[in-house]
C-alpha cells in the first residue's frame, strides 16, 4: 500500500537489504575497462552508427554524444561529464552533445552509491576516472582506425580540436568513427597529465544553456507531449498516513474533460484531458479520511517532545578526549531548525505508459535503479521490462533523489488501474501541483541541538557536549545499511565530530531519532544544513567569550590544512569591511569540499537583514569547470540563505500549514547578495560542489547579525525574530 | 475563441476562465510557458500580452482574445535570438533552467520600458520571478549586458 509511511516502511522487495546488495554487486569495484568500454552493437544502442561505447558515441555525422549516467537538474553534471570525455578525446567543444543513459545498473552505477543514482554531490567524484578513461579509450580507437586507414604508424597520429592528423592527412572524428568501431579495445589507457588538459579547469560552455535560453520546450518531464496523453492529478490525505474512508466524485466526474476518477487506498486520482481540468476536478472531489494511523501531531507538540529529549542521554556518536584544563566559562545553547520543503521550480511529475507487459516512465529520474525496480514491483513485471527515460530535472535539491520512488509508484498504480478499467495503454502524465508539493512531505527533517561548551582561563575550549534530536532520513529505507551505524543516521550528524574539519577537545555528540510520521528527505547539503549552523555560530560565540579574533580562534582547531586554506583565502579576498556593514564568517567541510564564506550584512531601518556581499573561498579538488563552480556556490549559498531567512514548514494537528509561494517564501532577487567566489587551484581529486556552498551561509549571516544587533538566532528562520 | 500566439492565429475551444497558461501549454503546445505555482507568485509562466509582461496562470483565456500573445518561442528565433536570450547564453545563466523562460520574458519587458536599468530597477522588476537555483547574480549581469547590446543597435 502506498502511504506516507512508505517513506519508512514501504515494502520494496527488490530493495530489501539483500536485494539492494545484489543490485550494487559488481558496481562498486570501479571501472571495468574493457567490459564497460567495449563497443556495443548498433542494434543495442538503438541503431546508432559509428563508434558506440556505453559512455560515448561518435557518429559519422561528427557529433560526439556523451552518455550521461547522472541526472542533471541544474548542477551542471552533463556539462561536467562532457568536459571529461571531450578533454581526453580532444574533441571540439562545439561537436559535443549529451544524452541521458537508460536505467542499467551494471553499466551506469554511481560507483560511490552502488546504484544508478545522483546524490551526495558525488557525480564528478565517481565519474572523474571513468569518463576520462572512456574518452581516452575512444581516442585510442580513433587513432588505431586512422593508422589502419592511412597505413601509417599510430605514433605519428595526433588529435586536436576534433581533427585527426598524421601531419599530411587529416580526418574528423566522425570520418573515422565507423572504422574505429572495428578496432580492439585497448587493455589500458594513459590519461593526460594536468598540463595537457584543454578543457578541464577552463570553463567548458554548458551543453544545455542554448536550449534553456530558447525556452526549453522539450527538456523536462512537465513538458512531455505525446499522442493520446491524459493528465492525472491526485487528492491525497491532508495528514500523513491518512487513508481514504469515503469518496464522493459525482461532481468531479461531471466536469469538463474528466475521463475517470481512480480510487486508491490513500488517494483519489482524476484523469482528464488537460492538466487544468484535472486540477479543477481534483479540487471538486469530496473525501472522508481515516486518520487513526496518521501522524496527528503538530509542530508544537513535536517541538515539546524534542525539547524533552534534549534532557535525556541519546545514542553516542562521537566522543573525544576531554581537555585536562579547568573550565572557567560555559556557554549552553539550544537550537531549533524547522522542516523545509525543497520546492524545485518544476513540481513533481512523471509520465507513464503501461501495456500489461512493458512500461516506460519519463521523468527527471534521480535514482534510476530504484525508479525502475519500484515501478516494476508495483506493476508486477520484471525490472527489465521497465524503461526509465531520464529527462532534465527542473531543480531537485534532493527532492527527486527519492528512496521509495513514491511518485513513480503512484504513477504505476494509476497506470495499472487504468489498464484494468480501460484495457489500453494510454500514456498518463501525473502532475503534482505546487500545493501538492509544498504539502506533500519529504522535508528536510526538523532538528534540535543542545550544546554545552567550556573554555579555560586562557580562552581555549575544554569540552563541547552536543545532543541532536531529529528523524533519521535513511532509517527504514534501502539506504539504511549504508547510512545508519549503531543506530545513528549519518545524515543527522554529518559535519560533527570526526566528520568535521575541526578537532575540538572534549567533543561528544549523542543523538535521538524520534519516530514521526512526516516523511523526510535529503535537502541540499542534508545534515550540514543544521550541523554547520550550530558549530559555526557556537564557535563565534566562544571566540568572543575568549576575547579572541573569530578567525584566529577557528584556526586553533582547524587541523585540516584545506579548511584553513579556504578560510584564509576568503578573509584575504574580502578585504576590509565596507562602511555601514557588519561581517560574519563561517567555514565548513561537506561532501569532501571546503567552503568558507564571509558575509557583509546591513541591518535595514525596519530591523531586517540585507546580506550585501559574500566572499567565498572554495576548495573542491581539481576545479573541472570554474564557471560552474561559481554558479553552484552562488546558487547553493542562495538556497541556504533562502532557508534561514524565511522558510519553514509547520503542522497543526498533523496538517501542513503552508501551501504555495505566498506562505512558503523562497529568496527573491532583491535579497540576493553579490557573491564573489574564489577557487583554490587544487590538484586533489575533484569532490562535490552542488551542495557545499549551502552550509556556511546561515552561520556566517547569523554571526554578522549577532555582532550588529546582539540578537543570537538559535531558532530558525530569521523571520521569527523580525529579522526577515 | 481566437488567440494569436507568436504571430500565429489559433482557434481554441476552451472555457472562458481557463487560465491562458494551460491553453498555451495543453491546448496549443507552447511548452516554453512553464507551470510553477499557478498563483502568480513565481513568474515561470510569464508571457507578453501586447508587449506587457503578465502571469499567464492568472490571465483568463478570454482576456487574451484579440491580443498579441508572445511566448519565449516568439521572443526570438533560434536563428535570431532576442538580446536577452543572447545575454543569457553569454553569462551561462541557466542552471536547471525551468524558470528562465519567465525570467527572460520579464527582462525583455523591463528593457522595453527601461533601456538602462540600475541594480535597483532590475531587482524591482525581476523580484516576481523566483529561481530556486539562485541564478540571480547572473540574471543581473545578463540584463545589463542585454541592455548594453540593445543600446548599440
Amino acid at each position: 500500500m502506498l502511504n506516507r509511511f512508505i517513506a519508512p516502511t514501504m515494502p520494496t522487495p527488490a530493495l530489501t537489504r539483500r536485494g539492494f546488495l545484489k543490485l550494487s554487486a559488481g558496481a562498486t569495484g570501479g571501472l571495468m575497462l574493457g567490459a564497460a568500454l567495449r563497443p556495443v552493437s548498433a542494434a543495442a544502442q538503438g541503431g546508432v552508427d559509428g563508434l558506440a561505447t556505453p559512455f560515448v558515441h561518435i557518429r559519422p555525422d561528427n557529433t560526439v554524444v556523451v552518455i550521461v549516467k547522472h541526472l542533471d537538474k541544474g548542477q551542471g553534471t552533463a556539462t561536467g561529464l562532457a568536459t571529461l570525455v571531450a578533454d581526453e578525446l580532444d574533441a571540439d567543444s562545439a561537436q559535443v552533445t549529451t544524452e541521458f543513459a537508460p536505467a542499467n545498473t551494471d553499466l551506469y552505477a554511481n560507483t560511490l552509491m552502488g546504484v544508478q543514482g545522483t546524490g551526495g554531490s558525488t557525480a564528478m567524484a565517481n565519474s572523474w576516472q571513468q569518463y576520462r578513461e572512456a574518452g581516452a579509450t575512444a581516442r585510442a580507437m580513433l587513432i588505431a582506425a586512422a593508422a589502419q586507414t592511412w597505413g601509417v604508424d599510430p605514433a605519428s597520429i595526433s588529435i586536436a580540436g576534433g581533427q585527426i592528423t598524421d601531419g599530411s592527412q587529416s580526418a574528423s572524428l566522425g570520418d573515422m568513427a565507423e572504422t574505429a568501431a572495428g578496432q580492439s579495445v585497448p587493455e589500458s589507457v594513459t590519461l593526460k597529465t594536468p598540463d595537457q588538459w584543454v578543457y578541464i579547469g577552463k570553463s567548458f560552455p554548458r551543453v544545455d544553456v542554448v536550449r534553456k535560453s530558447q525556452g526549453a520546450t522539450n527538456m523536462y518531464g512537465m513538458d512531455v507531449a505525446m499522442e493520446g496523453l491524459v493528465y492525472a492529478v491526485s487528492l491525497r490525505s491532508p495528514r500523513f498516513g491518512g487513508v481514504l474512508a469515503g469518496l464522493d466524485a459525482t461532481e468531479a466526474r461531471a466536469m469538463p474533460g474528466v475521463i475517470d476518477v481512480i480510487q486508491l487506498p490513500d488517494r483519489a486520482t482524476v484523469i482528464a484531458e488537460s492538466t487544468w481540468q484535472a486540477i479543477q476536478a481534483r479540487d471538486a472531489l469530496s473525501a472522508e479520511w481515516d486518520f487513526s494511523q496518521a501522524e496527528n501531531r503538530g509542530t508544537e507538540e513535536l517541538r515539546a517532545e524534542y525539547t524533552a529529549l534534549l534532557d535525556e542521554e541519546g545514542i553516542a556518536f562521537h566522543s573525544a578526549v576531554v581537555s585536562q584544563a579547568d573550565t572557567e566559562q560555559v556557554i549552553e545553547a539550544d537550537y531549533s531548525f524547522p522542516y523545509l520543503a525543497h520546492t524545485p521550480m518544476e513540481p513533481i511529475d512523471v509520465t507513464v505508459r503501461f501495456d500489461g507487459t512493458e512500461a516506460t516512465f519519463w521523468t527527471g529520474s534521480q535514482i534510476q535503479t530504484l525508479d525502475q525496480n519500484i515501478g516494476a514491483q508495483v506493476l508486477g513485471i520484471d525490472p527489465g521490462s521497465v524503461s526509465i527515460e531520464t529527462l532534465w530535472g527542473g531543480g531537485s535539491f534532493g527532492r527527486r533523489a527519492i528512496y521509495d520512488s513514491h511518485y513513480v509508484a503512484e504513477a504505476a498504480m494509476i497506470a495499472k488501474a487504468w489498464l484494468e478499467t480501460h484495457g489500453d495503454a494510454r500514456p498518463i502524465k501525473l502532475v503534482w501541483t505546487r500545493e501538492d508539493d509544498v504539502r506533500g512531505g519529504y522535508y528536510r527533517p526538523m532538528h534540535m541541538h543542545r550544546v554545552r561548551a567550556g573554555l579555560d582561563a586562557d580562552g581555549n575550549i575544554t569540552s563541547w557536549e552536543q545532543r541532536v534530536v531529529g528523524q533519521g532520513i535513511a532509517i527504514g529505507t534501502a539506504f539504511e545499511q549504508f547510512m545508519v551505524r549503531d543506530g545513528v543516521d549519518a545524515s543527522s550528524v554529518e559535519g560533527l565530530g570526526e566528520h568535521s574539519a575541526y578537532t575540538i577537545p572534549g567533543w561528544s555528540v549523542d543523538i535521538h531519532h524520534p519516530e514521526v510520521g512526516v516523511p523526510v528527505l535529503w535537502w541540499r547539503s542534508v545534515g550540514h544544513t543544521h550541523t554547520a549552523y550550530v558549530v559555526e555560530t557556537m564557535m563565534d560565540e566562544l571566540a568572543e567569550a575568549a576575547g579572541a579574533d573569530p578567525v584566529e580562534f577557528r584556526l586553533r582547531y582547524l587541523t585540516d590544512p584545506r579548511a584553513r586554506g579556504v578560510l584564509e583565502l576568503a578573509i584575504d579576498k574580502a578585504g576590509t569591511v565596507p562602511d555601514g556593514l557588519t561581517r560574519g564568517i563561517a567555514v565548513h567541510k561537506s561532501f569532501g569540499s571546503y567552503v568558507a564564506e564571509v558575509a557583509d550584512v546591513r541591518i535595514r531601518e525596519d530591523g531586517t537583514v540585507k546580506v550585501e556581499r559574500v566572499t567565498c573561498g572554495v576548495d573542491c579538488g581539481v576545479p573541472i569547470n570554474p564557471s560552474n563552480i561559481e554558479a553552484q556556490v552562488q546558487g547553493g549559498l542562495g538556497y541556504g540563505l533562502s532557508a534561514i531567512l524565511r522558510e519553514e514548514i509547520t503542522l497543526t494537528e498533523g496538517e501542513v500549514n503552508q501551501s504555495n509561494f505566498y506562505d512558503y517564501t523562497p529568496l527573491r532577487i532583491s535579497d540576493m547578495p553579490q557573491v564573489d567566489v574564489h577557487i583554490v587551484q587544487s590538484t586533489e581529486a575533484p569532490t562535490g560542489i552542488g551542495e557545499p556552498g549551502t552550509p556556511p551561509i546561515g552561520p556566517a549571516v547569523a554571526n554578522a547579525v549577532r555582532r550588529a544587533t546582539g540578537t543570537i538566532v538559535r531558532e530558525l528562520p530569521f523571520s521569527l525574530h523580525g529579522l526577515a | 475563441m481566437k488567440l494569436t500566439v507568436d504571430g500565429t492565429a489559433h482557434e481554441v475551444d476552451v472555457e472562458e476562465d481557463m487560465p491562458l497558461l494551460w491553453v498555451l501549454r495543453d491546448e496549443l503546445g507552447y511548452k516554453g510557458v512553464k507551470y510553477g505555482c499557478g498563483v502568480a507568485q513565481c513568474g515561470a509562466c510569464t508571457v507578453h500580452l501586447d508587449g506587457v509582461a503578465v502571469r499567464s496562470c492568472q490571465t483568463w483565456a478570454a482576456d487574451a482574445e484579440g491580443a498579441e500573445v508572445t511566448t519565449i518561442e516568439g521572443l526570438g528565433t533560434p536563428d535570431a535570438l532576442h538580446a536577452v536570450q543572447e545575454a543569457w547564453i553569454t553569462h551561462q545563466v541557466a542552471q536547471c533552467g525551468y524558470c528562465q523562460a519567465g525570467q527572460m520574458m520579464q527582462a525583455a519587458a523591463l528593457l522595453a520600458e527601461t533601456p538602462a536599468p540600475t541594480d535597483a530597477d532590475i531587482d524591482e522588476a525581476m523580484s516576481g520571478n523566483l529561481c530556486r537555483c539562485g541564478t540571480y547574480p547572473r540574471i543581473r549581469a545578463a540584463v545589463k549586458t542585454a541592455a548594453a547590446n540593445l543600446s548599440e543597435v
